[in-house]
């Protein structure tokens, strides 16, 4: 039972092998990655969202959130932050979105207490502060970082997307290929 | 009936375990109420780990406390379940596990006893409550702040809620919380971080007040999170570090924005809903800064300002008790096979925010 990490001035890691960075200038550019990853996951998807406090994670689970509603011809609906309530699910038209915020638990036990294992699998799972998952994170998860650029490198974001498991190669490629239009440039 | 009504309210709906008898005004009054007993469980836990709120997550954690507080509430109250009149119980929004053990608990004891069942809406209760407290006649105006809502709402009845407005992403308590986290100050965030400020400059560092240049009554507070961390991390940057005077400013800064930006948005939903009285819910009323505002805007509109204690600010099973009590003189009780719903909006005919979450702030 320890406190969450503090979160110190964001300073990029080296990217995971294979894995594709993004830069994101403004707000506009994370909501045109969160609708690009919207039209290309879907039930049985995990998508991890790590990054300090502030760095854009909620704001790109609410951009995904809202684009998979949209292209499903569902009314917009408010997409809260999950900090408090732990598990926020949207319909989309398909297997479901659970968004999870696991900043509040302390380990697997609890976040098996909260039925993520279960919907692992079914639903499009959105899951902020993974690292509570522990050994539950799935084999395929997809894991998207988010970071603050350094202090005076003006507001934008860099973001960096993983996927280990060879399933979403094309989908990494893909990506690559469209990071110079999310990124507005 | 030759005494007034008594009702159990039981509350498992987020983290804490709650159990209540209230009993109701003579006749069919608006309140004040009387809260007979009032048990929440779970507080002990909340200094441990996150340093913050410990989770009850776990419907097995609700449902074993929720029988020793609902023995503990009858107890203090002096009443048996011989002497209720009904079962209140928060069926929604919240977690479906604690909300299940909630409503299990008040089916099983409605049929036990043929009492009759209501299943509350949680943000209901807290709506409610200025008439537990203080009588207050319908209509009135409602700023709902807390750890994880912020909105407007005109009350014009026991079951008739119109929202105004609300939070197009964090919930302020949230913020306060996140704010804390960043300065390095304790948990819980909101009395830290007010505390921590009465020695800032609040004008030392310019931080936004989001959303103040819109219309309406929309809220924001993530932008204002992350401001105020970048604020903290140019400063470490110039100065190699953060002083307790720095500290202090940036939460004298980020409190002044909250308070300013509630209050404006209270003034604005008071011109768009003029009400006698304007009620503040949540546990961000216990701000005396915010209290002070929003004391402020209601007595320029005109209206009466009303804060019940902090005890019936935060959740509590003496709220849903008195919200069961009003639906049930309204002849809104429910079916004995009540179910839990996870979400469920106050106003079900409103459309999502402008904005809807999607043109905020950064989160």
């Amino acid at each position: 039972m320890t406190a969450p990490p503090a979160t110190p001035p964001a300073e990029p890691a080296e990217p995971a092998a294979g894995a594709v960075v993004l830069c994101l200038p403004d707000p506009a550019a994370t909501d045109r990655l969160g609708a690009w990853l919207a039209a290309r996951l879907g039930a049985g998807d995990v998508l991890l969202l790590d990054g300090p406090l502030g760095s854009g994670k909620t704001h790109l689970a609410r951009a995904l959130i809202g684009a998979r509603r949209a292209a499903a011809g569902l009314p917009r609906e408010d997409v809260p932050s999950p900090s408090f309530t732990l598990v926020q699910t949207y319909d989309d038209g398909a297997g479901g979105i659970w968004h999870a915020d696991l900043y509040r638990l302390h380990g697997p036990p609890e976040v098996a207490e909260l039925g993520l294992a279960d919907a692992f699998g079914a639903a499009l799972c959105l899951v902020e502060w993974p690292d509570r998952l522990g050994g539950l994170a799935p084999r395929d998860a997809l894991r998207l970082r988010l970071a603050h650029l350094p202090p005076g490198a003006g507001e934008g974001r860099r973001a960096e997307l993983a996927a280990p498991h060879p399933r979403h190669a094309p989908l990494l490629a893909a990506l690559a290929a469209a990071a110079g239009a999310i990124a507005g440039s | 009936m030759d005494r007034t009504p008594i009702f159990l309210g039981l509350e498992t709906s987020c983290d804490d375990t709650a159990a209540a008898v209230v009993r109701a005004p003579a006749g069919d009054g608006a309140g004040p109420g009387e809260v007979m007993a009032s048990v929440v469980l779970g507080q002990a836990e909340l200094h441990a780990a996150f340093g913050g709120v410990v989770p009850e997550i776990a419907a097995r954690a609700h449902a074993e406390k929720l029988d020793l507080a609902v023995e503990a509430a009858l107890g203090r109250a002096g009443v048996g379940l011989r002497d209720l009149d009904g079962i209140a119980v928060t069926s929604g929004p919240g977690l479906i596990g604690g909300l299940l053990a909630g409503v299990m608990l008040a089916r099983g004891l409605a049929a036990a006893t043929g009492l009759p069942l209501v299943g509350v809406n949680h943000l209901a209760a807290h709506a409610l409550t200025p008439r537990l407290t203080d009588g207050i006649a319908f209509p009135y105006l409602l700023l709902l702040v807390s750890g994880g809502h912020a909105q407007f709402l005109a009350v014009e009845g026991p079951g008739s809620f119109r929202r105004l407005g609300g939070t197009i992403d964090d919930a302020p308590g949230e913020a306060f919380d996140k704010v804390a986290k960043l300065l390095g100050l304790p948990q819980p965030g909101g009395p830290a971080v007010e505390a921590c400020a009465a020695a800032g400059r609040a004008g030392r560092f310019a931080l936004p007040r989001p959303l103040l240049d819109r219309p309406g009554c929309e809220l924001s507070f993530s932008g204002l999170k992350t401001a105020v961390l970048r604020a903290r991390d140019a400063t470490v940057a110039a100065a190699g570090g953060l002083a307790a005077a720095d500290v202090a400013d940036l939460a004298a800064g980020f409190q002044a924005a909250v308070v300013e930006v509630l209050a404006e948005k209270t003034r604005r939903a008071l011109a768009l809903a003029p009400a006698p009285v304007l009620a503040v819910a949540g546990g961000v009323a216990a701000n005396r800064a915010v209290r002070a505002a929003l004391q402020a805007a209601a007595t320029a509109a005109g209206a009466r300002f009303v804060a019940p204690p902090p005890a019936l600010c935060t959740d509590n099973g003496a709220i849903v008790a008195w919200a069961g009590i009003e639906r049930w003189r309204a002849g809104l009780a429910d079916p004995a096979d009540l179910v839990a719903r996870p979400r469920w909006p106050l106003d079900a005919g409103a459309p999502a925010l402008v904005g809807g979450g999607r043109r905020g702030a950064k989160g």
